[in-house]
């Protein structure tokens, strides 16, 4: 039986990779995105504080100029290991609309940490327009909804890696992979090229970073690369801020999991040990 | 099988109660002294997990179903904040959604494990249709589920498979009408399915009963095929039955457990986390993995069927592919009647057991299938798929019961035990019958 099973899966394997390899040819995107080691993979992956916290720099000197963060309240920022105070202050740098008063007026007052981040839009039909039509996508859960399907056969060995940073390697390739278009391709008005790009070769979004562009004072590198890397780990968290309790809580479950299936394993052996079955 | 209850009450409140309500005595009958084959492997712990992920599928529903809010405006931003703010909120959510994979990995290997015993054979017909039914259920729940994030392969989701509906001939538009409470996936569509997604489980649950009341009445099959012929055959559910399936279901938790904690995400799809947007339609629509066979055969047909050499259409290709799709589950009702074999178990029929893991495979390459755009290649592989699939059912299932010459089989359970061991070790005890 067992020969048997191996054979036909072994059959259907081939045929797989065979259509696999045939098509595909005018999927994008046209390079895969780079694998990179984050500090937040793996069982015990947590986050680089110091990095999240450049990496809000780099979102708020450069990407919130087009970029909301809807779902994000100034309060999730102790996250990032800033004091209460420094939460304060960050927010009052923002105006927000609240009312109505007594006199039933709407009015404007700086924002306080509970308030949601201010977005650089009043709504996305103005984003849109301020953006030759396209919309800068939100960035609350980027890094979880620009995920590019791995294929087969990696999708199946993803899951013994534990891989699960499609999403932040996908957005750190895209904001590093702007380049010249090859021979031959014409690229859109207003598009840039880039082989990363998910749905097409060329995006709306010019590159939006440069060497320099951020005074960094911790004394990393003012590179784009390490601009790239910091506000995409910063992207991972604001889509996933729960990410360290979830696989710390993870890692004590199946512990604990473990040690009852051992148990419950010699129980099962000693109940049935009476009995040939 | 369910022969006289060996239930004893001692206390005076026990002997109070059964004869009152006999509740005790029915538990203790069907979880306790409830008589099992004594070979049964793995393969059948999967009804008692089946059974826990319902109960931890309605748990954690009606928990999240509190921090939910059914309206197209919030629904999205309702889910992120319960994942967000609320104490475990995520851990909750997570466990939902991957609990509906899982439960759908389970309830395959539970069919697949059926279907390769013969458990729909005489006298278990009803048994096995009632599982279908449940399994029918579990879709209609599962998908009316994906639909409530109201991410953007929810919405596309939802405009596809109502469509579905569309094609039935005459009534179609009116059918899909009611079912979105509009012209369109809204609002009305989202209150309608969350309502609906909050009773189906109920109902699952109402037909689990039934399906284990029947199962009780015929008992189980087991490895061998050979129906319980004496006591020496069984042994009582409670301690042997309760603490395998125990184990089993400890060990599928890790594995739901490594899922929900470490690739929360590896199961679903990322366009769900774009909120819905009726103005962008995504790249490539595809439902969750669960269900990608069966979009893999509702793809399969595309083409008109009508009278050759005219140009009358009988079938249109959509009508066609939804028809094909519901035909690949209906036909599962009928095959304790397709299957013409006098033998239950695979493991005495060397033929259809080859037969077997090529309807096994070719079920997985489907899904596989499933998720490829209907493009170049993958269109013939996906009628050859669906094509086998079919004949799985049509073709050998009937034909090969008159054509095949099945292996001997043991005289009862107990010869093949005690014959692949030489001797009972030692006294075993006996259960109740």
């Amino acid at each position: 039986m067992k020969s048997t099973f191996i054979k036909i899966a072994a059959v259907a394997t081939l045929a797989c990779t065979f259509a696999v390899g045939s098509v595909s040819a005018a999927d994008y995107p046209k390079k895969k995105p780079r694998e990179q080691s984050w500090s937040f993979s793996g069982p015990l992956g947590k986050f680089d504080k110091g990095q999240l916290q450049r990496g809000l720099q780099v979102y708020t000197e450069v990407c919130s100029a087009c970029h909301s963060l809807n779902l994000l309240s100034y309060r999730n920022l102790a996250d990032l290991g800033y004091s209460d105070d420094q939460i304060k202050n960050y927010a009052a740098e923002y105006e927000v609309q609240d009312g109505p008063n007594d006199d039933g007026e709407m009015f404007e007052r700086p924002a306080r940490p509970a308030d949601r981040f201010k977005g650089p839009y009043a709504n996305d039909k103005e984003a849109a327009a301020a953006n030759n039509g396209a919309l800068p996508p939100d960035f609350s859960l980027l890094a979880k909804a620009r995920a590019p399907e791995r294929g087969f056969p990696t999708f199946i060995f993803d899951i013994f890696t534990m891989y699960a940073e499609n999403g932040p390697d996908y957005i750190h390739s895209l904001l590093t992979g702007y380049q010249d278009p090859p021979e031959g391709t014409e690229v859109g008005d207003g598009l840039h090229y880039n082989p990363y790009f998910a749905a097409g070769e060329a995006l709306a979004m010019g590159p939006p970073l440069s060497d320099e562009l951020v005074d960094y004072t911790d004394g990393s590198p003012m590179t784009v690369e390490q601009y790239s890397k910091d506000v995409t780990a910063f992207m991972a968290w604001a889509a996933d801020p729960q990410l360290e309790e979830r696989k710390q809580r993870g890692f004590i479950v199946i512990l604990f999991l473990l040690v009852f299936a051992g148990l419950l394993y010699f129980t099962k052996k000693k109940v049935w040990s009476d009995l040939s079955h | 099988m369910s022969g006289h209850s060996t239930y004893n009450p001692t206390s005076g409140f026990g002997k109070w109660m059964d004869a009152r309500l006999p509740l005790a005595r029915l538990m203790h009958d069907s979880f306790v002294s409830y008589p099992v084959p004594r070979n049964l492997n793995a393969f059948y712990t999967f009804g008692g997990i089946l059974m826990i992920m319902l109960v931890s599928q309605i748990i954690t529903g009606i928990v999240i179903a509190m921090h939910y809010v059914p309206d197209a405006n919030v629904a999205f931003e309702s889910v992120h904040l319960l994942r967000r703010d609320v104490s475990y909120g995520g851990t909750l959510q997570s466990w939902h959604a991957v609990g509906a994979s899982l439960f759908f990995f389970a309830v395959y290997i539970h069919i697949f494990r059926g279907l390769y015993y013969g458990s729909y054979k005489a006298p278990r017909e009803i048994l096995w249709i009632l599982g279908v039914v449940i399994f029918l259920l579990m879709m209609a729940t599962a998908f009316m589920g994906y639909v409530l994030p109201w991410g953007q392969m929810s919405f596309w989701g939802a405009q596809v498979i109502t469509g579905f509906f569309s094609a039935i001939p005459l009534v179609g538009e009116t059918v899909r009408e009611y079912l979105l409470g509009g012209y369109s996936v809204g609002n009305a569509t989202l209150n309608r399915f969350f309502s609906l997604h909050y009773l189906l489980p109920f109902m699952i649950a109402g037909i689990v009963i039934l399906h284990v009341w029947a199962l009780h009445v015929t008992g189980q099959t087991n490895p061998t095929g050979v129906e319980v012929k004496s006591k020496q055959d069984v042994i009582p559910f409670t301690p042997y039955a309760t603490v395998k399936d125990a184990l089993a279901l400890v060990v599928f938790m890790i594995i739901m457990a490594y899922f929900v904690f470490y690739m929360p995400d590896y199961l679903g799809h990322a366009d769900n986390y774009i909120p819905a947007n009726s103005n962008v339609t995504p790249a490539h629509i595809v439902p969750e993995w669960y269900f990608l066979p069966f979009y893999a055969i509702l793809r399969a047909v595309d083409f008109n069927i009508g009278i050759p050499f005219t140009e009358i259409v009988l079938i249109d290709s959509k009508l066609g592919g939804v028809l094909a799709m519901f035909g690949s589950i209906a036909i599962l009702f009928l095959v304790p009647w397709l299957d013409t074999s006098s033998v239950r178990s695979s493991n005495y029929r060397p033929t259809y057991k080859v037969f077997f893991w090529l309807f096994v495979v070719n079920s997985i390459f489907l899904g596989y299938l499933g998720s490829r755009p209907a493009a170049g290649i993958w269109i013939p592989l996906m009628k050859g798929s669906t094509f086998l699939y079919f004949a799985h059912f049509l073709l050998v299932m009937p034909l090969l019961g008159f054509f095949e010459k099945p292996l001997p089989r043991p005289a009862s359970i107990t010869d093949a035990v005690l014959g692949k061991d030489g001797k009972e070790t030692a006294a075993a005890p006996v259960a109740a019958e």
